[in-house]
């Protein structure tokens, strides 16, 4: 079932569907899911453990390929892309914000944030511009010298979030990103992911259990058994 | 420069096992560098033999001497430029653990024949002039606290009997690789005590020395040497220096062999030491490496942390080994002394360590790097947390 939407879309997922081998068995994740993603769209992805929500988001970020059905970002058939290209379109068009962070931890808040840069043809002295302009967004410009074990969690995944928006993405995809942290550091980092969709106009597909963090969201998807089971506004 | 600083930080991550990784690195290149050298002074003798020297001995054994009329016949020999003769002595001093190499040399002939052997015009006019005057090497001369003037008694252990010599000159070596642990004096003074004491063995020498007009015509001199004394009472053997001297190595080949296989088993052992070290560095980081995958890094740039971090603990580990290889050759040298006259670390072994070094390191990062590159990027996020 395709959602018409009068916005334009950004994603564009066409009865994709994914399965696991377990031994000799295929066990099915995903089946013909069929939705579109609008540009700005803040998106939830509901559903309980094993329902599909992080494959389907990571087939969203191209880090996992689908077995059928098409995934087209930004006009581009991810599912077409090689490996290399595939690398390439993921740097320019994806942030990440994971569960547990996820730094670097021997790399200091700036370092960390300065990674994704270093794919691009970006001077020293312009990807300073970027990583300060990043650090800003996020509040954390006084602490950039500091290592993640000196940051609590909620920093560290602002730091993560600086380096997810560091490079200007097209989507931003958050799997559980408040899932391991404290209420208050919850409320700050949703606020902040509001804030990056409504202030800068991201695009964020955000997989989590948590109904306080799906409130943030325009859009929540539910999966159950692999199926797109309701959505609500 | 980034990449650099990443690395060589990830490499200390866990420090306690980083650094006892090094150590067993720097041990293991020490103990590689120490055997090898063991091997090169095995060798020494070999290695510093000149190519233009051939030596004659009976062609029986060399516990057999022959005549010393053999000296002129030599000399006659087409391709022969100068003929010497000598003794091996086996003097002890004092007692046997006292012992160095000895000989009863003719001297103006066989000092025209080593120039490698420095000595000072006036000391060399001296020894030449005293018959009961020897000369010695640096080392021996250090080993004894002996000096010019000084009187050595030796006991005779093939010659018997105590012998008086008075040091007349200390030679030094023209190359470090000359032996300057060395005993010479004159074959005259032997040659007159066995003429009083034992007759039947007067007048003969242990090897005839033979200087060659053209290296290159070592074998036809050779031949024609032995060819000369054939059906004789004392049929020769004559090859070059090199030769000679490798006929006793060979003796010993068995031991050198066995310390070559000990060498190499220390690199493989440490080998596989690093491999298990960076197989844990790699199970331990696979979630970091896909999330740098997962940011677009490739996958020579995950390679590429992995093997730089493998080669940066080789590397550093086999650095300090070969730096401590030289002091710690010095003391072992000195110690063994009188095994070892020439103990030194060739740079051929400093070669081998290097290069050991790095492949210790791209053999030890090859199988956690293959997986680190092959691990899917959702499979190895799934691993974080």
């Amino acid at each position: 079932m395709r959602d018409s939407n009068e916005k334009e879309s950004i994603v564009s997922i066409n009865a994709v569907s994914k399965s696991y081998q377990r031994g000799n068995q295929p066990v099915p994740v995903l089946e013909e899911i069929t939705f579109d993603i609008a540009r700005g769209e803040f998106l939830a992805l509901m559903g309980p453990s094993g329902s599909g929500k992080s494959t389907l988001l990571n087939l969203i970020a191209g880090i996992d390929s689908a077995d059928s059905g098409s995934i087209i970002i930004d006009g581009v058939d991810i599912a077409s892309l090689g490996e290399a290209e595939l690398a390439g379109w993921r740097a320019a068009h994806v942030g990440f914000i994971f569960q547990f962070y996820n730094l670097i931890p021997v790399l200091t808040a700036y370092e960390n944030v300065e990674l994704p840069l270093l794919l691009t043809s970006l001077s020293r002295r312009e990807r300073h511009e970027h990583v300060e302009t990043a650090l800003a967004v996020v509040a954390l410009s006084d602490r950039k010298e500091h290592y993640p074990s000196q940051l609590s969690g909620g920093q560290q995944q602002r730091v993560a979030i600086a380096r997810a928006i560091v490079t200007d993405p097209t989507i931003l995809v958050a799997d559980e990103p408040t899932g391991d942290l404290d209420r208050v550091s919850a409320g700050d980092i949703l606020a902040l992911m509001s804030r990056l969709n409504e202030d800068f106009g991201k695009t964020i597909i955000m997989v989590t259990h948590d109904p306080r963090a799906a409130e943030k969201a325009h859009v929540i998807r539910h999966l159950e058994k692999g199926v797109l089971s309701d959505v609500s506004a | 420069m980034f990449l650099l600083k990443l690395l060589a930080r990830n490499a200390f991550r866990h420090r306690l096992r980083t650094l006892l990784t090094i150590l067993g690195i720097t041990v293991a290149i020490l103990a590689f560098g120490l055997l090898q050298t063991v091997v090169s002074a095995w060798y020494a003798g070999v290695n510093a033999s000149s190519a233009t020297r051939l030596i004659t001995r009976n062609a029986v054994s060399l516990v057999f001497s022959l005549p010393i009329a053999y000296q002129e016949r030599i000399r006659r020999i087409e391709g022969v430029s100068s003929v010497s003769y000598a003794n091996w002595f086996g003097g002890v001093y004092i007692t046997e653990k006292n012992f160095f190499p000895s000989f009863a040399i003719e001297p103006q002939s066989y000092l025209a024949l080593y120039p490698e052997f420095v000595i000072e015009p006036e000391q060399k006019r001296a020894f030449i002039s005293d018959r009961k005057g020897c000369v010695i090497g640096q080392k021996l001369a250090n080993r004894f606290g002996w000096k010019i003037g000084d009187s050595i008694p030796l006991k005779g252990t093939i010659f018997p009997g105590n012998w008086e010599f008075v040091v007349r000159g200390i030679y030094t070596g023209a190359e470090k690789s000359t032996d300057e642990s060395q005993f010479f004096f004159h074959w005259a003074y032997l040659n007159e005590t066995l003429k009083k004491t034992i007759p039947r063995r007067a007048d003969q020498a242990g090897i005839y020395l033979i200087g060659l007009k053209n290296p290159q015509s070592a074998a036809e001199v050779s031949l024609a040497v032995d060819t000369v004394f054939k059906n004789s009472l004392a049929e020769t053997l004559t090859e070059t220096e090199k030769a000679f001297q490798l006929s006793f190595v060979s003796m010993t080949e068995a031991i050198v062999v066995a310390i070559r296989i000990v060498s190499f088993v220390v690199i493989i052992i440490i080998m596989v030491v690093v491999a298990n070290t960076m197989a844990m560095t790699a199970r331990e980081r696979i979630g970091e490496y896909a999330i740098f995958k997962a940011m677009g890094f490739r996958w020579y740039h995950v390679a590429g942390m992995i093997f730089g971090e493998s080669l940066f603990i080789s590397v550093t580990g086999g650095i300090v080994g070969i730096l401590l290889t030289f002091p710690v050759a010095r003391k072992f040298g000195d110690v063994m002394d009188q095994f070892f006259p020439i103990f030194q670390v060739e740079s051929s072994t400093l070669y081998m360590d290097l290069s050991f070094c790095l492949i210790v390191g791209l053999v030890a990062g090859m199988f956690p790097a293959w997986r680190a590159v092959n691990i899917k990027v959702a499979d190895g996020l799934r691993r974080v947390g």
